[in-house]
């Protein structure tokens, strides 16, 4: 599968990620190369298999679920410890919205 | 100012002359917050009105390796919720991974469901208010899925908000319920119907307090215009931040208007997000959404597949009381009530159950029905009183609507015994022995004061025999002023009359 450098800069937007020209031709030749060996899988006939996103099923039903119950949250303190900038007991972000 | 921009004149004929040109298609896609004590994928509590981000865990922050878990109570909720909108639940959906970047999105992707959600293929019905008989229309709903909330972030209010965003977590991970409907919707009127069935509907199963200041009830609406008698739909547009039933109506006004004028001019309608303006009246384009969105979905890996078997299916069934349309119909035929008084009464669960216990105790119905829309909404409504804190019990409302039945009170009188339940919390009884207000029925008793009215007025008797018979109101006033108004009114017009004509 042919991964164009188009392609690149659009995933590379999509994740607010900034790619210099000569790191997309780089990206799309090495995205490219890994595809098409993955591509390999496609040799095999799975019209009959159902697609299967995790390997574990739940056993008993409803083992995967919890009780709605409320538990103790974190101090405040631990919530806002790893946050560049806090204040107010608030998170504090570059502002969002332009006006 | 261009075409485009001006504030258009939502007055009835404007829109009804668009109307006769063309066709809104509406679809409306609410948010509604599940009931539960917890958060969606972890302990923290859902409560509203916490201190910033004091209802937050290593889960509902996105701390890396912290890993969801489902509530269980709210998969049954949105299923309760599924089976009372008619649809159908799939025994087996995929929680999904939508992605985007937004500071209030701790993980950086949001856990909903896409492809295979928890139900699709329902309906609920619109009334046009009930005033109509079998005037139904059917709305279809496209789908209900599950996803968690994001938190909230804070534009304004702090000293450096023209430079910062304040972010409160709090409502990160709470359950969500996302209902979405055909675009079968055709008017503004219909969508505030529809939000109302489906508000009452999730009311009715308790599995939201659908309170739309604290946000638990969101709408967003999709809506186009086509001229009429073409078949494909026009250009749509999304409408956010309808966080009230009158919003809605009126974006949906605006928005049929504004497009009308775009086509009317010439123009085509641009696909874009529009965000309803409270303050201004108006819809303003959302700048920042414009690009298209892809979101990337896939399958949630931290989640399994979520099963709901038939037999877990049916205990939900069971707990799913009677709903508003069912009860309606049987208020009609039990109670022989219009299907305007039975709409009104089935409104609310507890105003039903009200009027249910009220019409047991009563020997006719449609006058406890009378009573309860009348003077007893009227008396909470001024005294700011909930149906559940009212004075007058359904028992003792019954009480009441009996002794005015039997007359032993006149309906006039009761209104005042009803004033004095209120005030008092008195019985019906107690009230009536107590201020003597006891309806006069006694013919002997009745005939002396009209005797007495009669020998007192021989100048209007003269009158009234000479054949000025609209005397005869004054007579009657006489009586009832003598009696205080407790003599029974029918009984004091027989009477008189007898004793006028006789000469």
């Amino acid at each position: 599968m042919k991964i164009t450098e188009k392609d690149v800069y659009y995933v590379a937007a999509l994740a607010h990620l900034e790619v210099t020209e000569s790191e997309a031709q780089e990206y799309a030749a090495n995205m490219s190369s890994i595809l098409s060996y993955v591509e390999k899988l496609n040799e095999l006939d799975t019209a009959n298999v159902e697609p299967m996103s995790q390997v574990l099923t739940d056993s008993a039903e409803g083992s995967s679920l919890r009780a709605d119950q409320v538990k103790l949250s974190l101090p405040l303190e631990l919530s806002l410890a790893n946050a560049p900038e806090s204040g107010a007991g608030h998170f504090k972000v570059p502002k969002v919205i332009e006006r | 100012m261009s075409a485009t921009t001006t504030s258009p004149n939502t007055d009835n004929a404007t829109m009804d002359a668009i109307l006769r040109k063309y066709e809104p298609v509406i679809g409306l896609e609410v948010h509604c917050q599940l009931l539960t004590g917890s958060k969606i994928f972890c302990g923290c509590s859902t409560k509203f009105g916490a201190p910033p981000n004091a209802h937050t865990c290593p889960v509902c922050l996105g701390m890396p390796g912290a890993l969801p878990v489902l509530n269980r109570t709210a998969v049954e909720m949105a299923v309760k919720a599924s089976m009372a909108i008619n649809c159908t639940i799939n025994s087996k959906s995929i929680f999904a991974r939508k992605n985007y970047f937004y500071p209030d999105l701790p993980k950086g992707y949001q856990i909903s469901q896409f492809d295979q959600p928890i139900a699709e293929h329902g309906w609920i019905l619109l009334h046009g208010g009930g005033a109509e008989e079998g005037n139904a229309k059917k709305i279809g709903i496209t789908r209900l899925h599950m996803e968690e909330d994001a938190g909230k972030s804070i534009h304004d209010g702090f000293a450096d908000s023209y430079q910062r965003t304040y972010v409160d977590l709090n409502r990160s991970g709470t359950p969500l319920a996302e209902i979405v409907s055909e675009p079968d919707i055709r008017t503004p009127e219909e969508a505030y119907e529809y939000l109302t069935r489906l508000k009452q509907i999730l009311l009715y199963v308790g599995v939201s307090d659908c309170n739309m200041e604290e946000g638990s009830l969101r709408c967003d609406a999709n809506v186009s215009i086509r001229p009429i008698g073409q078949k494909e739909f026009g250009t749509k547009v999304e409408v956010k931040n309808l966080n009230s039933f009158r919003f809605l109506q009126k974006s949906l006004e605006y928005e049929i208007e504004r497009q009308a004028q775009v086509l009317d001019s010439g123009g085509k309608v641009a696909q874009e997000t529009r965000l309803w303006n409270t303050s201004q009246n108006r819809t303003e384009s959302m700048r920042s959404k414009e690009q298209a969105h892809d979101y990337r979905y896939f399958p949630e890996p931290d989640l399994l597949p979520l099963i709901v078997s038939e037999k877990w299916q049916a205990e939900i069934r069971g707990g799913i009381p009677e709903l508003p349309d069912a009860k309606r119909v049987r208020f009609m035929s039990d109670y022989g009530l219009s299907e305007y008084d039975a709409d009104v009464l089935t409104g609310t669960q507890s105003l039903a159950d009200y009027f249910e216990r009220a019409a047991k105790g009563a020997p006719d119905a449609k006058l406890a029905a009378n009573w309860v829309m009348g003077e007893l909404l009227g008396a909470l409504n001024s005294a700011g009183l909930e149906l559940t804190a009212s004075p007058v019990s359904a028992e003792r409302l019954g009480e009441l609507v009996k002794l005015i039945h039997d007359g032993t009170i006149s309906g006039k009188m009761a209104k005042d015994v009803f004033a004095k339940m209120f005030s008092t919390g008195k019985t019906a009884q107690n009230v009536v022995e107590e201020s003597g207000l006891k309806q006069i029925t006694d013919d002997g008793a009745i005939l002396d004061v009209i005797k007495r009215v009669i020998a007192g007025n021989p100048n209007q008797l003269g009158q009234y025999r000479s054949g000025k018979t609209a005397l005869f109101g004054y007579f009657v006033g006489q009586v009832m002023k003598e009696t205080k108004g407790q003599a029974n009114p029918a009984k004091v017009n027989d009477l008189l009359k007898a004793e006028l004509e006789k000469s």
